[in-house]
């Protein structure tokens, strides 16, 4: 049987941290500390020369282990701070493991970021040569995909213009159209797909699947996009704190990471409406607020909050409203005062809200919150959780719309009848 | 098929050097990318090159030749501190980029695997560029002041360059590797190259310094700003030596800057 494409075994990382604000120190300070107090700096040396002083540690990632066959596409998911960047920054050898060991079996391209080296001076033709070279493309190979290159970007126009003076879109993809010829037997692919508008996104997500699907590269993807995952990926590793909790088909795994219970500070935010009230205990859906809440588009949104008030009883009036993370448009906002609802409040109370029937298309959605005491807007939390949508078959229809143009989707009546002239 | 495997520890093996190989025409490209970039959006562009160390060579042969008589082994001033400037520049241009050369590429460090030590090769060969362009006013000069060089002098100014290029790799590597961590680095070396221009002969000849002239020579530069002179202008027999001591020397610095670096390389990421 052929030997896995990656192998990776008990992988652990490190690190020291470090209480200085900056990111680095000043060798003044160092100097200073060593002649202002010479003997706390020889006891703090001794003690971590002689190993009695702990450092204080972190462990990003411990006893990481997994092995991918070839052309496998595997999705690599977690909440923030689970690990996945540093595992993708010990696979693309940018930062060694403190423990373990990786093999790979071919040629490795790792994607962290595009555009990595772009020069904003250069031209939009220097720069392909450039990025190409720095994701390690030899120049023949980067001149023979030129033409597929500029083809795919659609920048044709602009081809010897700084990228300076490209707006955001251009720059993104050129960026990427250079990564996306990047011929590795392994790819190391890092929400790049995270940029650009809906149809480029279409474009990047349709050029990644047939890398792996049609070109049978093994592909390692880490994304907060639940739906780009489940639509590339076989298998899903799923981390968290540090460690692999589930390695498992894609479905599968997407449903246990949505039911894996968040960090328990995540869910115990509290807001301090005035002197006297504080919200807690938001819920989305029944479940925790963490950073990421997979919902079925369609599927009903409910927010669930606990009012408590240590005060005299009070009318107030809250209100919740959900933005598009991608460009901040506010989609839905309501308040209970607009359904004509009083909300009166004595020591401890639990308000929920349901969004009816409220198709919104796939995406990253945050949902903000506001107080109002006596007509007067008191407190404006921008983001109490964030939501992720998940695409579904619109209404009767049988097919996956993942990237639907408009924002929410509604009922709509469709009737058709013959007309007969007279 | 190539087999990536990685592990807590690296140390030197020489498929580093295989992999340099894979890896040159990065280097070609970095290069190539300074020099593109360097002089945009400039008026008079290239001419920069030449520009800065003309206006130097001006302005010393004004004030240290004409005025303070500095004395120059019995040729014309300009030509004589002109030779020291081009070597150098290209050597205290080279230490100070190459000392940046990490953390001026920190975003491409963090997200990106090559070999670092491309970086500094690469910062040092633009700069070699640079020391070609102003090399044009020394054949200027030699032609306005009619010198010919020796042919066999000519052979050994490779030599010297890479003399330069060692010392301000071996020097450079070991202020980046510091540099990554405490930044002082960037606001003393400015200021510790001006000092070191002055302890070296680059304005005067080490005959100045009477019999403490030995101490000048522990300084790899003496040696090349020495020879070159030597070389090209025919000053004094070329003292093989001083640069065969000097050329020993920057092997071992290089090779100091170069454990340093390795050792050092993999955790630059985490610290940038």
């Amino acid at each position: 049987m052929e030997k896995p494409i990656i192998e990776v075994k008990n992988i652990s990382k490190r690190y020291n941290i470090t209480h200085q604000r900056g990111g680095y120190v000043a060798l003044r300070d160092v100097l200073a500390n060593i002649i202002y107090r010479p003997f706390n700096f020889l006891i703090s040396k001794t003690k971590e020369v002689t190993g009695i002083k702990t450092k204080e540690q972190f462990w990003a990632l411990k006893d990481i282990n997994f092995s991918v066959e070839r052309g496998e596409a595997i999705g690599i998911i977690g909440s923030n701070g689970a690990g996945k960047s540093t595992l993708l920054k010990i696979l693309s050898q940018i930062t060694p493991p403190t423990e373990g060991e990786i093999i790979m079996r071919g040629t490795v391209g790792s994607l962290l970021e595009v555009g990595t080296g772009f020069h904003p001076e250069l031209t939009g033709r220097e720069n392909i040569f450039l990025n190409g070279a720095i994701l390690g493309m030899p120049k023949k190979e980067i001149a023979e995909k030129f033409d597929d290159i500029v083809k795919f970007s659609g920048i044709e126009k602009f081809l010897d213009t700084p990228v300076k003076r490209y707006s955001s879109g251009m720059y993104v993809r050129l960026a990427f159209a250079v990564a996306a010829h990047m011929e590795p037997d392994i790819l190391i692919v890092d929400e790049v797909l995270a940029v650009g508008d809906a149809e480029f996104q279409k474009k990047c997500l349709g050029k990644m699947d047939e890398v792996t699907h049609k070109e049978g590269r093994t592909i390692l993807f880490v994304s907060h996009n639940l739906s780009a995952i489940s639509k590339l990926c076989d298998k899903v590793i799923v981390l968290n704190e540090g460690k692999v909790v589930a390695i498992k088909k894609t479905e599968e795994a997407i449903e246990f990471y949505q039911k894996q219970v968040p960090a328990p500070e995540e869910n115990s935010k509290q807001l301090h409406i005035n002197a006297d009230i504080t919200a807690t205990n938001f819920l989305i859906n029944e479940k925790p607020i963490s950073s990421l809440n997979p919902i079925q588009s369609g599927e009903e949104i409910s927010i669930e909050c606990e009012l408590q008030n240590t005060g005299e009883k009070k009318t107030l009036n809250i209100g919740y409203g959900i933005r598009r993370r991608k460009d901040g448009v506010i989609v839905i906002f309501t308040h209970a005062e607009l359904e004509g609802i009083e909300l009166t409040i004595d020591e401890k109370n639990k308000v929920s809200m349901y969004f009816e029937k409220t198709r919104l298309s796939p995406g990253e959605y945050t949902i903000e919150f506001h107080a109002w005491l006596e007509g007067r807007l008191i407190l404006t939390e921008k983001e109490i959780g964030i939501i992720s949508i998940l695409p579904c078959t619109a209404f009767g229809a049988e097919q996956t719309f993942t990237n639907f143009p408009s924002v929410i989707m509604t009922d709509s009546k469709w009737h058709v009848e013959r007309i007969f002239s007279k | 098929m190539s087999t990536t495997i990685i592990r807590p520890k690296k140390i030197f093996h020489f498929s580093d050097l295989k992999e340099l190989w894979t890896y040159r025409e990065l280097l070609y490209f970095f290069t190539w990318r300074d020099i593109k970039v360097r002089y945009k959006q400039t008026f008079i562009g290239v001419a920069w090159a030449i520009f800065q160390p003309f206006i130097t060579m001006v302005v010393f042969s004004v004030f240290f030749g004409s005025l303070a008589h500095i004395p120059s082994e019995g040729v014309p001033y300009p030509i004589f501190v002109y030779v020291g400037l081009l070597f150098w520049q290209f050597f205290s241009n080279s230490l100070g980029d190459v000392s940046n050369s990490l953390i001026s590429n920190a975003s491409i460090v963090t997200k990106v695997y090559f070999p670092r030590i491309i970086l500094p090769i690469s910062n040092i060969l633009t700069k070699f560029v640079d020391f070609l362009i102003a090399s044009v006013i020394l054949i200027g000069l030699m032609i306005y002041y009619g010198y010919t060089p020796h042919l066999s002098g000519l052979l050994i100014i490779p030599v010297l360059l890479l003399i330069s290029f060692l010392a301000a790799l071996g020097g450079g590597l070991v202020l980046a590797s510091i540099n990554v961590k405490y930044r002082d680095v960037r606001y003393a070396l400015p200021f510790f190259i001006q000092i070191m221009m002055f302890l070296t002969p680059v304005i005067y000849p080490p005959s100045i310094a009477g019999k403490y002239s030995w101490i000048l020579a522990i300084n790899p530069m003496t040696g090349v700003i020495k020879g070159a002179r030597g070389a090209i202008l025919g000053t004094e027999p070329i003292n093989w030596l001083l640069i065969g001591i000097s050329f020993g020397a920057v092997c071992l610095l290089s090779l100091f800057g170069f454990y340093i670096f390795k050792k050092t390389e993999r955790y630059f990421a985490d610290i940038v």
